[in-house]
């Protein structure tokens, strides 16, 4: 067997094309997210026989029956957790997180969505008012659901970079060309207002897989690629490289002194949080404000390297310095930490956030205790408009201020992803209660 | 179609060296090797789930270029069912001890003899009850993280697992109620007695791990590749002949040509027929397979659409 040519040719076919696109579907109940995950893939042949074999009801195929695979989500009939699903076409491969659309799901769209560097958000052309009137000429309300407004505007939040809509089951609408003018008249009028920017409005069928996978010509003045063909070209996410170098310390590697790699000294392994590390570079340790310099830095497998943002390296210092696992190596001079922060939060526990409550909060690899010192505001998820808050109920977004225990050094999220985001933990239950989104210092008085 | 061929212009030709990096590979084992490493610093008593099939042997590789060969930080441990295919026992012992890892093996036996495990019938699968001899393998070393080699390409109830996945003092999975996983900060604050999975392999596909044994020159059990050997086919599966799985009345048996996509239980796992006889044949074989490993492989997945998802609740891995 000629193994070579043949991998070559074969893995040319299957795609391994370089960085996986890690992108979510999400929205309303309903919208028809698991029928859009179960057709893409079938039209990408990634669905196996047996799997196929397994969702056949009555002899049609439900393709939703593909994703939903805990017993509680078949029994009620909907998406409780993210379930993630691999596929991959001559061009790309993917990685879907088929987030549940309940809103007492939030936090699992929010997990998939942490991760992703595009957002599918599936709009439901025949839930919307002016689908059941526009043949009549009735002036409709146009008005999302509300399910749509919350992905759309966490997403944007989480800085997913690319938002797609699919607007899906258009078929099932007599004036298909009119309802998608206006369905998506109303998503460019929302995206403007919560300054999302919209890489791209797709009209869909995923019942019937039209612009899919493959284009269904002259359908509802529509004539961009199919949601695959746009989601094979979609950027993976940018990394913080314009952000002066910090590292937060994952691990401390002690070698015994006789180990030659390293002359006796300790090896500090993490993940690069922006910037770029290299051999000669000047470090301050956060908290022990010790300054060192870089003497040799590592791979992820151990080979000598320069290593930039977003990968893991391992770096060794020129001198002892006390460095422990949650310690930050920053570049001098460039961060000024700070014991209080101002940070918009997603809250996702079901206890509601009070202000006043001590919390654990992490940080790269760092807890420190967080104090709610006030809540500033809720964001109204239909006006996006803020307004006054004692407490954020679970799914809810508002802006805090934290007091924090020991300083920490952090940048807007907007700036560094890794610098700017914290979660919250309940100190009693131990649950992860909030993604903390740390805005810039004078953003709200 | 104008667009897409105006964007295709910009990128390289589909057989160009630079559409066929390794970058995916890359990325997968640098997300590994992260986990790994967070494991070992986040945990006081953490261990590796190890039993000698693929994905415990690809996560072993990356534990070693996480480490460093024989610095592996945390100990192996076997559950033992007592119904193993000797080569792949063989070839567990062997890499830990070429690695020189702390291995430690718990059997499923040794509930038996304790009482803790019941069969309802002697010829009963022994696959479900690794999780009992698991939870006291728990108790006994006060493990507080387990890491293991499940992918979530292989079942629908792993498609929804967290990488850390938090367990309660029962060992049990709750499935509606998951920690939410946000970036790469891991909450791994735990209360006495519970303890967490930990999948950092959690997304390679079948075809992934095979690309990286050939690319990394992983070496497997010999049941993983072509050979010859006893079967009789039932249900649309060739089940091997051995010992514990005799065939039925009326079976004929046949020597066939096969190979393992799984190993597991002797009584529940099957091989397919195949002639490939090394990594890259198998690579070649997996992109063009069109039932799944499990649906090829496992007798018991069979049985329930959630059996899965309720072995993962009772405390399985």
């Amino acid at each position: 067997m000629s193994t070579i040519t043949a991998t070559l040719d074969n893995t040319a076919l299957h795609g391994d094309t370089g960085t996986a696109l890690r992108f979510i579907t999400c929205g309303s109940v309903d919208d028809g997210k698991s029928t859009l995950i179960g057709r893409l893939l079938v039209d990408s042949k990634t669905v196996l026989q047996d799997q196929l074999a397994g969702v056949q009801r009555g002899g049609e195929t439900d393709l939703a029956l593909l994703t939903d695979g805990l017993s509680a989500e078949r029994e009620q009939g909907i998406t409780i957790d993210v379930a993630y699903r691999y596929f991959s076409t001559a061009r790309r491969k993917f990685i879907i997180g088929d987030a549940p659309g309940h809103e007492q799901y939030t936090r699992n769209m929010v997990t998939a969505a942490s991760a992703a560097d595009a957002a599918v958000v599936l709009v439901d052309a025949t839930k919307l008012a002016w689908a059941a009137e526009v043949e009549d000429g009735t002036v409709v309300k146009r008005e999302l659901l509300p399910q749509t407004r919350r992905h759309t505007l966490l997403a944007h939040l989480l800085r997913v970079q690319s938002v797609v809509f699919a607007v899906n089951k258009l078929d099932a609408i007599g004036d298909a060309g009119l309802a998608f003018e206006r369905i998506s008249t109303a998503l460019n009028a929302f995206a403007e207002a919560a300054g999302v920017q919209v890489a791209a409005i797709v009209p869909i069928s995923a019942l019937k897989g039209w612009n899919v996978a493959t284009r269904h010509a002259d359908w509802v003045g529509y004539e961009g690629p199919s949601l695959l063909e746009l989601l094979e070209e979609l950027p993976v996410t940018v990394q913080d490289e314009a952000v002066p170098f910090a590292f937060p310390v994952q691990w401390v590697e002690k070698f015994s002194a006789s180990a030659d790699t390293s002359q006796g000294r300790r090896v500090f392994w993490g993940r690069v949080a922006s910037g770029h590390v290299e051999p000669g570079q000047r470090v301050t340790v956060l908290p022990s404000n010790q300054t060192a310099t870089v003497a040799q830095v590592l791979s992820h497998t151990r080979q000598p390297k320069v290593v930039h943002a977003g990968h893991s390296a391992g770096i060794v210092l020129d001198r002892e310095v006390d460095v422990s696992r949650g310690d930050w190596l920053l570049a001098p001079g460039a961060f000024e930490p700070v014991r209080e922060i101002t940070a918009t939060v997603a809250w996702l526990d079901d206890e509601p956030l009070v202000a006043g409550r001590v919390y654990w909060a992490l940080q790269g690899h760092r807890w420190v205790k967080a104090k709610v010192a006030r809540i500033v505001d809720r964001v109204n998820i239909t006006t996006l408009e803020s307004e006054p808050a004692t407490q954020l109920e679970a799914n809810s977004i508002g802006d805090v201020v934290l007091s924090l225990q020991q300083p920490l050094a952090v940048l807007p999220f907007t700036q560094s992803r890794t610098l700017g985001s914290l979660v919250l933990v309940d100190t009693a239950s131990h649950k992860t209660a909030a993604a903390v989104l740390v805005q810039p210092a004078a953003a709200k008085a | 179609m104008n667009a897409r061929t105006e964007t295709e212009l910009l990128l390289p030709p589909m057989h160009s060296p630079a559409r066929l990096s390794n970058t995916h590979l890359d990325a997968l084992e640098e997300e590994t090797v992260f986990i790994l490493r967070e494991v070992a610093a986040a945990f006081e008593r953490p261990t590796l789930l190890f039993s000698g099939g693929k994905d415990s042997l690809v996560l072993l590789k990356c534990a070693e270029k996480a480490f460093g060969a024989g610095r592996i930080p945390y100990p192996l441990l076997m559950i033992d069912t007592g119904h193993n295919f000797p080569e792949v026992t063989a070839y567990r012992d062997q890499r830990a001890e070429e690695l020189g890892a702390d291995l430690i093996v718990r059997s499923v036996e040794d509930s038996m003899a304790r009482g803790t495990v019941r069969l309802a019938h002697p010829g009963e699968s022994r696959n479900a009850h690794q999780s009992v001899t698991l939870l006291e393998a728990i108790e006994e070393f006060r493990f507080d993280a387990l890491i293991g080699g499940a992918r979530r390409d292989e079942e629908k109830a792993r498609a929804k697992e967290r990488i850390f996945s938090h367990r309660d003092s029962f060992g049990q999975w709750q499935p509606k109620d998951q920690r939410p996983e946000l970036w790469t900060l891991f909450n791994t604050r735990l209360a006495p007695g519970e303890h967490f999975r930990v999948f950092p392999i959690s997304n390679w596909t079948e075809l992934d791990v095979w690309q990286y044994i050939e690319r990394e020159h992983v070496g497997l059990p010999s049941i993983y590749y072509t050979h010859k050997r006893e079967v009789v086919e039932r249900r649309g599966l060739l089940v091997p002949v051995t010992e514990l799985t005799p065939p039925r009345d009326g079976e004929t048996v046949q020597v066939r040509d096969v190979r393992f996509r799984t190993v597991g239980d002797i009584t529940t796992t099957c091989p397919v027929e195949s002639l490939a006889a090394d990594a890259g044949d198998v690579v070649l074989e997996t992109l063009s397979v069109d039932v799944s490993e499990r649906g090829a492989t496992r007798m018991d997945d069979m049985t329930s659409e959630a059996s899965m998802e309720k072995r993962k609740k009772d405390g399985y891995f």
